[in-house]
């Protein structure tokens, strides 16, 4: 293996040079841009950022980086330059040479990306060993040296593993190890840590700063997430809407970011709610037992207190039960033990036991509204719908309530024949939350709802939902894995844990030190806006 | 123990349960099938105590329950029973045990189906595979078409029109008998085993494709190619071993087809399978033969969709590996 700077030549020297790039992509029987005229250039040794919200063509620009256009797009103008080789020049036949050689990708999620039929250490060598590169068994060797550098337990026989033996955070360490097996001089992240835990993140972060650093690799970090490409990257570029915004060397852009839009990308961590104490409970859950199928216990002696006009935050990782929390509330999941008290009075566990009252005074909004809507239905019938089966309100009567409601949640009256397909991301949500209002609700729980927003998106839904609580007085059990989230809406939070609640209690009691053990790894494992948070974390923790 | 084993075994047990309860289908459904053996053999002219006499000696006097009860108890000892036919109403008994009937029907069938399959699912696997390799390219399109064209017609419509065109080449005619050679019956059987190719081949390469196809959006397909692969290897190394599932309920609905569904094929072609047997039987009220029949009809298809189930569990590493 040639790991010797002949190959790779100096540090400092241009690696990849992007000039003017055009993509275009193909929907709606139409071609239209994606990447409008970028530039790129990227050193040896260098680590850029590309961080922008979603449809702001960060990945269509990282991929083509390798001269590649996925279905439906095409590069259309510009230059490519990869270490001297015009890639847009290349025959597929030629650019496929470079890939998973010289240049390696890392894809969002690892789950999806490995191939469930092969084990991991095929998969890891296969390009490595199809490209000539190394024979297999040293690449074998190889790969579990380099399992090993990446912290993973095992690395001698993990390799033997099919992809669902492993966990997420596993996986995306391993398929680090794939892109660094052939020794690339490029590797693409794309979002690689989106779809992990911060716990997990933190650890996957680490390996691979780590091993893109004793390699001297260079590479280009996609993500949305502005405080974990701060830890990842030495300069950070800006996309929105397919056009650049800026660049900058991280610190300076983190210190004095020119441009509105990029002072934006934080806004949400910004928004800080005043938590006001009170002792009204409006749902009580007490000692709740649960468990799917009656075999896996996932709810151990669950209670926690929702005071009316509050907002209780449910924090914790994938799997510590928060949504199975929500299920029982809402009588979808009866649970095996415990009970659930409604101003005082117990309520029947399962759903088809509550009356329509109980029923109209808890409602629910889901993290992905695009499922949650019928897409054949006008929002005016969305919307209508429980006006009519809890209000019985028909006809004139209803379409004047809708249009209070749209105005509630600050749309026009223009929305009310638009079908869920026309609506943006943030409007669709908005629409949910109308739904929910529509019952006259006193309790609304809201499942993970703006995690699937962009950071501005997010925090015009945050302030709305504020802004509601404050007029209507309505109490939200609101469930997220999203620290800053949880800083900006909460009065109370709870912590949650492999289904048993770790602590609950005001905002400013929890955020505040001294905590137990695993309230503390979840809220140091929350990326921070400094380049140099991961640094002082691994040092801490070591 | 293993849970592929488990899983298996349980889907034969689950085969086994269905083959009984379609025993008691095909009991109920000949039982009542109109007319009696009795009057057929005979005649009208025959008297009632006569006619009488021949239902009790064939045991069709007895309640349906136990003659049901009587037959499944000597299918499970491995015995058929006796036909009804070569009995006359002279009294004279030429009858011959039912499985000394089906036995070469059923090999002959056997013989067809097998030298089709052997044929026609490798060919589908190889269109549907280069389908999806060059897919909306002229090749396939023209695949596409012919396959879809030969499926849409009529299975003796299509036997016609290959005798009208390949008479010269291949016997019309595959009446085929036991001291054949090998060689020979191949020949003789050339134009039915091409019909059902013909028949067969575009359900099986339209599902390879569309698996295949339906694979190709997948994230580790993409990956697949970024990690420089070829499109051929992409398809058969990272897109096949995931397809196979789809693939083999498909092949085994085929290949069932090919074992019970033929009997036109036959007629046409006078070869001497099962299908024609089993209509014979019926035309004729030979109850023990349809009966017969209809039971190896039945289990072929539970076991050819049982070995399908099994390659999708074998094939499956999330229960071939369990965490």
């Amino acid at each position: 293996m040639t790991t010797d700077s002949d190959r790779r030549g100096a540090k400092g020297d241009v690696l990849i040079e992007m000039k003017n790039v055009v993509i275009d992509g193909f929907s709606d029987e139409r071609w239209h841009d994606i990447v409008n005229g970028v530039d790129l250039t990227l050193r040896r040794g260098e680590v850029m950022g590309l961080i922008g919200e979603s449809g702001a063509g960060k990945s269509t620009l990282g991929k083509a980086a390798m001269g590649y256009a996925q279905p439906g797009c095409r590069i259309k103008s510009g230059s490519i330059i990869f270490d001297g080789i015009d890639l847009l020049a290349l025959s597929e036949a030629e650019k496929r040479k470079l890939w998973g050689s010289r240049i390696a990708y890392v894809a969002q999620s690892a789950a999806a990306s490995f191939n469930p039929a092969h084990r991991l250490i095929e998969q890891t060598v296969e390009a490595t060993v199809d490209h000539g590169i190394n024979s297999e068994a040293e690449a074998k060797s190889d790969a579990i040296e380099l399992y090993g550098s990446l912290q993973l337990p095992d690395p001698a026989n993990i390799g033997a593993r099919y992809p669902h033996q492993v966990s997420g955070g596993q996986l995306q360490r391993i398929m680090t190890a794939m892109a660094m097996s052939p020794r690339p001089d490029l590797i693409i992240f794309d979002e690689p840590t989106t779809a992990l835990d911060v716990t997990t993140q933190v650890e996957v972060l680490v390996a691979m700063r780590d091993i893109v650093e004793k390699f001297n690799t260079a590479a280009i970090y996609i993500t949305h997430d502005l405080a974990v490409v701060a830890q990842m990257a030495d300069f950070i570029k800006v996309l929105r809407y397919g056009d650049e915004v800026e660049e900058a060397e991280t610190r300076q852009m983190l210190s004095e970011p020119k441009e509105d839009y990029t002072k934006s990308l934080w806004s949400v961590r910004a928004l800080q709610k005043e938590e006001s104490p009170s002792d009204d409970i409006a749902l009580a859950i007490k000692n709740v037992d649960a468990a799917y199928g009656n075999t896996v216990k996932v709810l151990h002696d669950v209670s926690i207190n929702i005071p009316r006009g509050r907002t209780v935050s449910v924090v914790g990782e994938s799997g510590s039960g928060k949504s199975t929390t929500a299920r029982v509330i809402t009588g979808l999941l009866p649970p095996m033990s415990g009970t659930i008290e409604f101003n005082g009075e117990p309520l029947p566990a399962a759903l088809k036991d509550r009356n329509k009252d109980q029923l109209r005074r808890i409602q629910m909004i889901y993290q992905m509204a695009d499922t949650a809507m019928n897409p054949k239905q006008t929002v005016a019938e969305i919307i209508g719908r429980p006006l009519e089966f809890y209000h019985n309100l028909r006809g004139k009567k209803r379409d004047e309530r809708v249009a209070q409601l749209l105005d509630l949640i600050e749309l026009d009256g223009s929305f009310m024949d638009r079908l869920p397909g026309e609506l943006s991301g943030g409007q669709k949500q908005r629409i949910c939350i109308a739904r929910a209002l529509a019952a006259d609700p006193e309790v609304i729980i809201c499942d993970e709802v703006t995690s699937a927003l962009d950071q501005i998106v997010q925090e015009g839904i945050l302030k709305l939902l504020l802004r509601l609580q404050k007029e209507l007085n309505i109490t939200y059990l609101f469930i997220t894995h999203d620290i800053a989230v949880v800083t900006a809406i909460s009065d109370e939070i709870v912590v949650m844990f492999q289904g048993q609640v770790v602590e609950q209690g005001l905002k400013s009691k929890i955020l505040e030190p001294p905590f137990p053990d695993y309230t503390q790894l979840l809220l140091s494992s929350v990326p921070e806006m400094d380049p140099d948070w991961l640094t002082t974390l691994v040092d801490e923790r070591s | 123990m293993h849970p592929v084993l488990y899983t298996v075994l349980q889907r034969l047990g689950l085969g086994l349960l269905t083959l009984f309860f379609v025993s008691i289908i095909i009991f109920s459904s000949i039982a009542l099938l109109p007319g009696d053996f009795g009057q057929q053999v005979l005649g009208q002219a025959a008297l009632p105590e006569t006619v009488e006499a021949f239902r009790r000696e064939l045991g069709l006097d007895k309640p349906a329950w136990l003659r049901y009860i009587d037959w499944i108890a000597a299918v499970l000892q491995g015995d058929l029973g006796t036909s009804f036919s070569g009995r006359a109403s002279s009294g004279s008994d030429a009858s011959r045990g039912v499985w000394e009937l089906v036995a070469p029907r059923l090999s002959n069938t056997l013989f067809l189906a097998g030298f089709t399959a052997l044929i026609a699912v490798p060919l589908s696997l190889f269109l549907g595979i280069t389908a999806a390799l060059k897919r909306n390219s002229i090749y396939d399109r023209s695949v596409n078409a012919v396959t879809l064209t030969t499926i849409s017609f009529p299975e003796f419509f299509l036997a016609y029109l290959l005798i009208v065109a390949l008479a010269g080449i291949f016997p019309t005619l595959s009446n085929v008998t036991p001291d054949m050679s090998f060689g020979d019956r191949i020949f003789k059987i050339a134009l039915p085993a091409l019909t059902m190719t013909l028949v067969i081949v575009a359900h099986m390469m339209r599902m390879t494709r569309a698996a295949l196809i339906n694979l190709l959006a997948s994230p580790y397909i993409e990956m697949a190619q970024l990690k420089g692969a070829s499109r051929a290897k992409v398809i058969i190394k990272h897109a096949l071993p995931n397809a196979w599932a789809p693939i083999a309920t498909v092949i085994a609905f085929n290949l069932a087809y090919l074992v019970v569904g033929v009997v036109v094929v036959e007629v046409v072609f006078v070869y001497p399978g099962i299908g024609q047997l089993m209509v014979d039987s019926v035309s004729s009220r030979d109850i023990p033969v349809a009966q017969a029949c209809a039971l190896i009809f039945a289990a072929t298809y539970i076991l050819l969709n049982l070995m399908a189930d099994v390659i999708g569990i074998v094939t499956n590493p999330r229960l071939l590996h369990p965490r």
